[in-house]
């Protein structure tokens, strides 16, 4: 145990000390959103010289994905290892060098799911940030119902011939290629009848258009498919069992927005509460200040679960519903937060181009996207507490 | 230390779970109440609580206890939630967690050992006021010779009725200093206060009463700290409670028919379950956050111990209506366990202080709000 523990201290400080000497100054204090996150692709753009020697630099190593195995271009390391290179970064304010759903969420299919090939073609490219990846799951008539979906992919004999619509399709419209859940066998009940299929955005009958949201970001495409042709090759595990893929691949993005949401990143509410309104301001509004003080309380204890989720996983005990749970909390956390920042700055954050009506403005986003909450909520009913159908 | 049981915590677990459901079933519970036993509790039970380790496994080892610390106390009590055992373990664990920091090694001799058999109950005598709020401090200190006298009054003492003796705050020459009253001693008066949940409780009055000061200097600091670990026991007692009645209101939902179909099949119903379950989910790991953090004399500790009895207080309060809501008319009798939770539920959610006051206090005085 001890040795393990000095493994890890070495690590730790060879880690610190790299990181000191490679990441450059205008690489740390960013503030980290989307919109100044760098995410790759054929058409990437750095925010800066130092910031793309700082990803470069980063993709060498392997660590813009830490634990992935190394002949697929990931730095190979174990959660404890992986745990201490994300708590330096924190510790110096390094901005994340690349962000992608290719890392978040078709890697980890790929890994469960893929053939060697398909690793071997995909999963380097991901980690050099080569290939910005979407996901192309809703359907205008499939949301909450997801298993629905109409977009067929037609078995034409080498190729797939995919003809229907997505909607919602995260940043659709800057993306290189996406994973799309098509509907291989219309006879077959729903679950049954979709597979799991890659395609390239840039082939002839592709097309993304961007949707405008209440934030006035455009973050989500619907994107269009007519008459594609898409190899046979590109096809992820076994036909006609996509739905598999496709629900192993919603816990991933479950967690992520379950542990986003926690407010870890940046200034904390109290801060806010004080800077913007002061303890005279909050003591004359004590509804205002018991609800943040509610807010306080939710992301103290979102923290601690995912604390507890990070402990399980070492312990190899984690709870098939933690994903659904965090999800559903730290979402609903994140509108009520967001709500309260709108509140403390009154008449000011009601800037359409400042962050408070942003933020306030793209939280509901999250209580429907991934599952909405009643989906959530659906999941814990029937699986969790084993409650049966209406 | 990790936020999942160990190995040996996963057996004091199975232990404790055994014994209690062996020996102080929900049954138990329920006839000592109908039998109207001032004393609320079982001796005998106590004892064998006692002979198990279960009784203030928190004493030190270098006083002659497990060293087991909090995160076993509290596993314990939240066993004992389930089964609503009354016997006197967290007066014993807050007894023991006061004489530990503030006690001589003479005075540690003399009370521990009784103590961890389960032949002596000491209560800790803290409160003033009905609504929690321990800087509240009238009773005073004297000196009377070699020894020391109290006056004043003490409320909401836990286990306090039939205790072997009482560990009681008061002020002397401005400081907050610690007591040991025994039971014969002249000018107290111990008055046992009935509460809905059927336990043990007492008021004492102090004329001039004969005490033995516990150490010599401030205890506000070993105060707090046995408050702290008194509201993460009651938080994790909680859990115990809320986790049986929601166990026991879905077993329902699955059972109870009506329009022709069980009633958990519709999503009315199903969606507040489902709501409390993400709840119950998210209090665990707060409880144990906060029984590990005072095991480590982490410096939040004090404030893990009111995030977790503001977060199980409330959990309790909305879980426990929700309980008794989905019973239906069930739900509301004597006959039926259901309102038994309810009703502890509401007392230990009232204990050493509420989600109101322990929000209150982290955003005044953690937050700085």
């Amino acid at each position: 145990m001890a040795s393990h523990d000095d493994d890890l201290s070495g690590f730790r400080e060879e880690v610190r000390q790299w990181l000191e000497q490679n990441c450059p100054p205008s690489a740390r204090n960013v503030p980290q959103n989307a919109d100044n996150s760098f995410w790759g692709g054929r058409n990437a753009v750095h925010g800066n010289e130092d910031r793309k020697l700082w990803f470069e630099r980063m993709a060498q190593r392997g660590w813009t994905v830490p634990s992935w195995p190394q002949r697929y271009g990931g730095g190979g390391l174990d959660a404890s290892q992986a745990r201490i290179l994300a708590e330096e970064m924190r510790r110096i304010d390094a901005v994340n060098p690349l962000q992608s759903l290719g890392i978040m969420m078709l890697g980890p299919a790929l890994l469960e799911f893929g053939s060697e090939e398909q690793k071997l073609e995909h999963l380097p490219k991901i980690a050099r940030g080569e290939i910005r990846w979407a996901q192309g799951y809703s359907e205008p008539g499939a949301g909450s119902d997801l298993a629905s979906l109409q977009t067929r992919a037609e078995d034409c004999g080498d190729h797939f011939l995919v003809n229907g619509q997505k909607i919602w399709t995260t940043y659709g419209h800057k993306c290189d290629m996406i994973f799309t859940l098509v509907r291989t066998d219309p006879q077959a009940p729903k679950h049954q009848g979709i597979s799991f299929l890659l395609i390239d955005m840039a082939d002839p009958g592709v097309e993304a258009r961007p949707i405008r949201q209440l934030s006035g970001n455009e973050n989500f495409s619907e994107t269009f498919f007519t008459d594609v042709r898409v190899p046979k090759a590109n096809l992820v595990g076994v036909i006609n069992r996509g739905w598999d893929v496709a629900k192993y691949l919603l816990t991933f993005e479950r967690t992520t927005m379950g542990s986003s949401g926690s407010g870890a990143q940046g200034e904390g509410l109290d801060q806010a509460a004080l800077r913007l309104f002061g303890r005279e301001g909050l003591a004359r509004e004590p509804g205002l200040r018991q609800e943040i003080a509610e807010v306080l309380i939710g992301t103290w204890s979102a923290r601690i679960a995912g604390q507890r989720l990070f402990d399980q996983g070492k312990a190899g005990a984690i709870s098939p519903f933690s994903p659904s749970v965090l999800k559903l909390l730290a979402t609903e956390l994140d509108t009520r937060r967001t709500r309260a920042m709108m509140a403390l700055g009154g008449f000011d954050h009601l800037d359409p181009g400042g962050s408070a009506a942003y933020k306030w403005l793209d939280a509901p986003t999250n209580c429907i996207a991934g599952g909405s909450n009643e989906i959530q909520l659906n999941i814990l009913s029937k699986r969790a507490l084993g409650l049966p159908e209406a | 230390m990790a936020l999942v049981l160990t190995q040996d915590e996963v057996m004091l677990v199975d232990a404790a779970k055994g014994l209690l459901s062996r020996e102080a079933p929900l049954g138990m519970f329920r006839a000592l109440r109908d039998s109207g036993d001032p004393l609320a509790f079982d001796p005998a039970l106590h004892r064998r609580l006692a002979a198990s380790g279960f009784v203030a496994p928190n004493v030190a080892e270098a006083d002659g206890g497990l060293g087991l610390g909090a995160s076993a106390a509290g596993l314990i009590m939240e066993q004992a939630g389930h089964v609503l055992a009354a016997a006197p373990l967290l007066s014993a664990a807050m007894a023991a967690g006061l004489i530990g920091k503030t006690a001589s090694k003479a005075q540690k001799d003399t009370l521990l050992p009784s103590l961890i058999t389960g032949e002596t109950t000491i209560a800790a005598a803290l409160d003033e006021t009905a609504r929690h709020e321990p800087s509240v401090l009238a009773t005073k200190a004297t000196r009377n010779g070699e020894g020391w006298l109290l006056s004043g009054s003490k409320t909401a003492v836990i286990d306090g009725f039939g205790a072997s003796a009482w560990l009681i705050s008061a002020e002397f020459e401005g400081t907050i200093a610690l007591f040991l009253v025994e039971q014969a001693a002249a000018g107290l008066e111990v008055d046992k206060v009935d509460a809905v949940d059927s336990r043990n409780y007492a008021k004492l009055s102090l004329k001039g009463t004969p005490a033995m000061r516990l150490g010599d200097g401030d205890a506000g600091p070993a105060i707090t700290a046995a408050l702290d670990l008194g509201r993460a026991l009651l938080a994790a007692e909680l859990l115990g409670i809320c986790d049986e009645a929601f166990d026991r209101t879905v077993a329902y939902l699955k059972e109870r028919r009506q329009f022709d179909r069980v009633i958990g099949s519709f999503q009315a119903l199903q969606h507040r379950a489902a709501r409390l379950y993400a709840r119950l989910d998210l209090a665990r790991g707060v409880v144990l956050a906060a029984l590990r953090a005072i095991d480590a004399d982490d410096p939040e500790a004090t404030w893990l111990a009111s995030l977790s009895k503001s977060v199980m207080t409330k959990l309790s309060r909305d879980l426990l209506v929700e309980a008794v809501q989905m019973h239906g008319g069930i739900g509301v009798t004597d006959a039926f366990d259901i309102g038994l939770f309810v009703k502890r539920g509401r007392a230990a959610g009232e204990l050493l202080g509420d989600d109101y006051f322990h929000t209150e206090r982290l955003a005044r005085d953690y937050w700085r709000l």
